[in-house]
């Protein structure tokens, strides 16, 4: 189906939608084309290649809101499409707040956000197979000690993501993925260790190469044998920003609409005061060029915009839908995320720490004796009280040096705590998915261990 | 069920000659092995939140997915349009991971066994959305209703049925409707200028909508859930460090599908990453357990008729009275590994791969009394409910959540604490265990597993067991 005639079926969508009794309806498609290549051991092992396309809907009759989706895009899944929405109408609650934005935040940016590469459509199988493959030898390349994988890879993805409302909002635009991945598993006397490093940019002539990302992901492995499992102690805690990234996910559920409307987050209720050290700025930024949090608008049609989140420690914005804030008397923030099911939700751009001046090694020599954390494990945060415990793995720290390899303990302490004590910030910020965060130093946890 | 008869014959006019001609394609540059998976997915969902239903979905997802086996390599393609030009190409998709001339010719397709685990007549689907919506509107009310200091309720209703059909190259052709229905509730508690606290309870099965009206009602998942919010009101900090552990009997069964569940799936020993590889035979637990998976208990959660590959599910016995016994195998690695499948291949939809996954994994009933084994414990951790939990397969280190846990204090359960999360490693924790109660409970059926990005509906049990040491990731200081 041409790309045209998908932007004109989400608009008919909409029509029938409003023929068949809506007041207003919003419609979402999407369509894809999906590869994947696994090689094990030097041999190739899996490939996986295919398209798909679905469409999403929501109507409104007044107050009262229903929603469908369908994979089947033929003249009878549509019109099942149309009335599956509209007879939910009868069952859900007139809610004051429901209902799509004002025409007047309705938009999009305009110009080039370089989500799309041709590069990535283009490729040939052989060259994505033969990425994996190099990827995966120079993991086993690294070390006589690696002497397993669980395999080198390689995907690409390339999409088109139509919205259209009722309210007159009609947008469209490609993006385009690729990835390269290794896992190699390493093993010295009883101890086997796997680790894995991964890169994905929407170009492939962005991406890390084939022997850089095997060799990271050997290197990570390497370091992670003979583990030792320390004494329980509370100590100063680095995270790597592969798991600093993890914290900042943490702050972006507790800065999420709906839990702030249903004082369901630590943050709730906080607006304006000091949750954080001075050191610390988190934004999200839907704008940014190539990024992977980065759309022209979100899946309500509303622009995608730039939202300072904490500043200097000082809590400034949720993050809105326009749901969420109407609940909260405020203005959507351009944060609307929805797959084809269901309501729009909320979703982040490009969600960062602002980075500091210091790097990571600086930061480690200014640890005398401590845990940096390069893996965490489990579900232990609780973002309704900011508790936080979860499974880690990762090196001490001796006298400002990386010592030896720990694992089979946890790290545990209060989010509340967690941001006030953050001690350092690296300068290491990288942009490797929507999350992003540098190596940063929290003062204090508790590290349970023997 | 005769073939003409079918679902997908009936509702997309597939034809058996269809079915071998598809597999024909597949095989047409060589290869040990093909199948078609078609799945026809109709799934409803209903939500309140504020006491208002905000959120109400239904909708259909459907295709095939074709696949390719030679040697170790699999070659997989997709499709969710079914029309036969759509198979076809997908099929030709597919079968270049091949290379060589075709060598199966023709295919006699038979009808495999299966059980009748869930002999559902209307669907939960297939009911009307104003008795559903009921289900949401009842525990919420019962949520609120428990005690006033419940400020915030959410309760999700979700119900799916899954049309399947599997047709194989070795002579497998297979039907399964399979019903799914859940009632989930979230309560959100608070006193005057104290910390808000949240619980969790649900449950379902592959059960007629009847189930949430005689058996376990929206009140009983409401007050559950209200219960854990309100009991966590008094919670002071866990400890941290090692202690000896008390699991409840039901969900805490969550510790076996991490500690032992993935590293025994057999697509991580094939290749020799997991750390029970080659440990088949030894002793990897105290001689009071004893772990199945099994995927044919009636009505279950994450039982099925026959796995996503056709094959009958069974009862497969993971370790017996503390040895290593076997392995969950899918196809592929089940002929790699010159061994049976076990009923284990599972996939998340057409879009997906199968692989060995778990079914309904517990330990089976001991002997001691539960409130004997509390009364063992002079100070320890006492764990009645869990969220998540997660492994590392290759060094076998896995972590559970606590949701909602006590302290043990001279044999008594005290105080509750905050949340926190046990550390272990698979191959050791089991040896730990001391006591095993005669209380084996299932859990309510809310459990879904991910693994290698896909998600599959699981079930999980366990009696009341004493873990003499594991390490409690709390905060309270010193060792615990």
């Amino acid at each position: 189906m041409s790309a045209n005639h998908l932007a004109e079926l989400a608009q008919d969508i909409v029509k029938r939608a409003l023929a068949g009794g809506a007041t207003d309806a919003e419609c979402t498609i999407s369509e894809g084309e999906e590869f994947g290549v696994n090689v094990r051991m030097r041999e190739l092992e899996k490939l996986i290649e295919a398209g798909s396309r679905g469409a999403g809907l929501r109507i409104l009759i007044g107050k009262n809101t229903g929603a469908s989706y369908t994979s089947d895009l033929s003249r009878e899944g549509i019109e099942l499409l149309v009335k599956s929405a509209i007879e939910l109408a009868d069952i859900t609650t007139e809610d004051p707040h429901a209902g799509l934005p004002e025409a007047s935040e309705l938009g999009a940016i305009e110009g080039d956000l370089g989500l799309y590469s041709a590069d990535v459509a283009d490729l040939e199988t052989t060259v994505k197979i033969d990425a994996a493959k190099r990827a995966e030898a120079a993991a086993l390349a690294t070390d006589p000690r690696i002497f397993n994988s669980e395999g080198g890879g390689f995907d690409t993805y390339t999409g088109r993501h139509i919205f259209a409302n009722s309210r007159g909002f009609a947008g469209e635009y490609r993006s385009s993925y690729c990835s390269i991945d290794a896992s190699p598993v390493a093993r010295e006397g009883e101890s086997m260790e796997r680790d894995h490093w991964g890169h994905a940019a929407r170009r492939f002539k962005d991406l890390e190469t084939p022997e850089y990302v095997g060799r990271m992901a050997a290197e990570r492995a390497l370091r992670r044998l003979n583990p030792v499992k320390v004494e329980t102690q509370k100590v100063p805690v680095v995270f790597e920003p592969r798991t600093a990234r993890t914290l900042l996910d943490s702050v972006y559920e507790a800065v999420h609409g709906m839990s702030i409307y249903r004082h369901e987050s630590f943050l709730a209720g906080k607006l304006g005061e000091k949750v954080a050290g001075e050191n610390v700025t988190i934004v999200d930024d839907g704008t940014i060029p190539g990024l992977f949090g980065t759309s022209p608008f979100d899946d309500e049609g509303v622009r995608s915009r730039r939202t300072s989140v904490i500043e200097r420690g000082v809590l400034k914005n949720y993050l809105l839908n326009t749901y969420a804030a109407r609940k909260l008397g405020m203005k959507t923030t351009g944060n609307a995320s929805r797959g084809l099911t269901g309501n729009a939700g909320i979703g982040h751009g490009n969600f960062y720490l602002e980075k500091g001046v210091q790097t990571p090694e600086q930061i480690v020599a200014g640890v005398g004796n401590g845990f940096y954390v390069t893996q965490l494990m489990g579900f232990g945060v609780n973002i309704v009280t900011g508790d936080y415990s979860q499974g880690a793995s990762g090196l001490w720290i001796r006298n400002g040096e990386l010592a030896f390899a720990v694992s089979e303990v946890t790290i545990a302490g209060n989010l509340k705590e967690m941001l006030m004590g953050i001690e350092a910030i690296g300068a290491d910020l990288e942009f490797r998915g929507s999350l992003a965060a540098p190596t940063i130093k929290i003062g204090e946890m508790t590290v349970a261990g023997k | 069920m005769q073939f003409s008869d079918s679902f997908f014959a009936h509702r997309f006019q597939i034809t058996r000659h269809d079915l071998e001609t598809h597999l024909a394609e597949a095989l047409s540059q060589g290869g040990d092995y093909a199948d078609l998976y078609f799945e026809y997915l109709a799934t409803s969902s209903i939500s309140i939140d504020e006491s208002m239903v905000k959120s109400a979905t239904q909708g259909v997802s459907m295709g095939v997915g074709v696949r390719v086996i030679s040697g170790e390599r699999t070659g997989y393609a997709y499709s969710d349009d079914l029309s036969p030009e759509k198979i076809k190409k997908a099929a030709r998709v597919a079968a270049c991971i091949a290379s060589g001339p075709s060598k199966i010719e023709t295919f006699d397709l038979n009808e495999g066994a299966k059980h009748n685990l869930y002999p559902v007549i209307i669907a939960p689907t297939e009911t009307a959305f104003a008795d559903r919506v009921e289900l949401v509107k009842r525990a919420d009310r019962a949520a609120r209703a428990y005690d006033p200091r419940v400020f915030q309720v959410q309760a999700s209703y979700v119900d799916n049925l899954r049309q399947v059909m599997v047709a194989t190259s070795d002579g497998t052709l297979s039907f399964d409707r399979q019903p799914l229905a859940r009632l989930s509730v979230f309560a959100t508690a608070r006193r005057d200028g104290g910390d808000p606290q949240r619980g969790h309870a649900g449950g379902g099965g592959r059960v007629e909508l009847d189930f949430f009206q005689t058996q376990k009602t929206p009140e009983y998942f409401a007050r559950e859930s209200a219960r854990e919010a309100i009991a966590m009101l008094d919670a002071v900090e866990a400890p941290a460090g090692e202690t000896t552990v008390v699991l409840g009997p039901g969900w805490p069964g969550v510790l076996l599908h991490e500690a032992v569940g993935h590293g025994l799936e057999a697509d991580f020993n094939r290749k020799g990453v997991s750390a029970f590889t080659g440990r088949i035979g030894q002793k990897v637990a105290s001689e009071l357990c004893t772990v199945v998976d099994d995927g044919t208990i009636a009505s279950r959660r994450g039982s099925l008729n026959v796995d996503d590959e056709g094959h009958a599910t069974q009862r497969n016995v993971l370790i017996e009275n503390g040895v290593l016994r076997g392995y969950l195998q899918d196809k592929l690695s089940s002929r790699l590994m010159g061994q049976e499948s076990t009923g284990s291949g599972r996939r998340e939809s057409y879009a997906h791969i199968p692989m060995p996954r778990m079914t309904n994994t517990y330990m089976l009933a001991g002997e001691s009394d539960p409130d004997e084994i509390v009364r063992s414990v002079p100070k320890g951790l006492y764990c009645a409910n869990f969220g998540g939990g997660q492994v590392d397969i290759t060094n076998g280190n896995f972590v559970f959540s606590a949701s909602e846990s006590y302290l043990i204090e001279d044999g008594k359960i005290t105080r509750p604490v905050r949340g926190a999360t046990l550390v272990g490693n698979g191959p050791e924790a089991l040896k730990y265990v001391s006591m095993v109660g005669h209380d084996l409970k299932l859990d309510e059926g809310i459990g879904i597993c991910g693994k290698g990005g896909q998600s599959v509906p699981v079930g999980l049990g366990i009696p009341t067991i004493k873990i003499d040491r594991m390490t409690v990731g709390g905060t309270a200081g010193g060792t615990a």
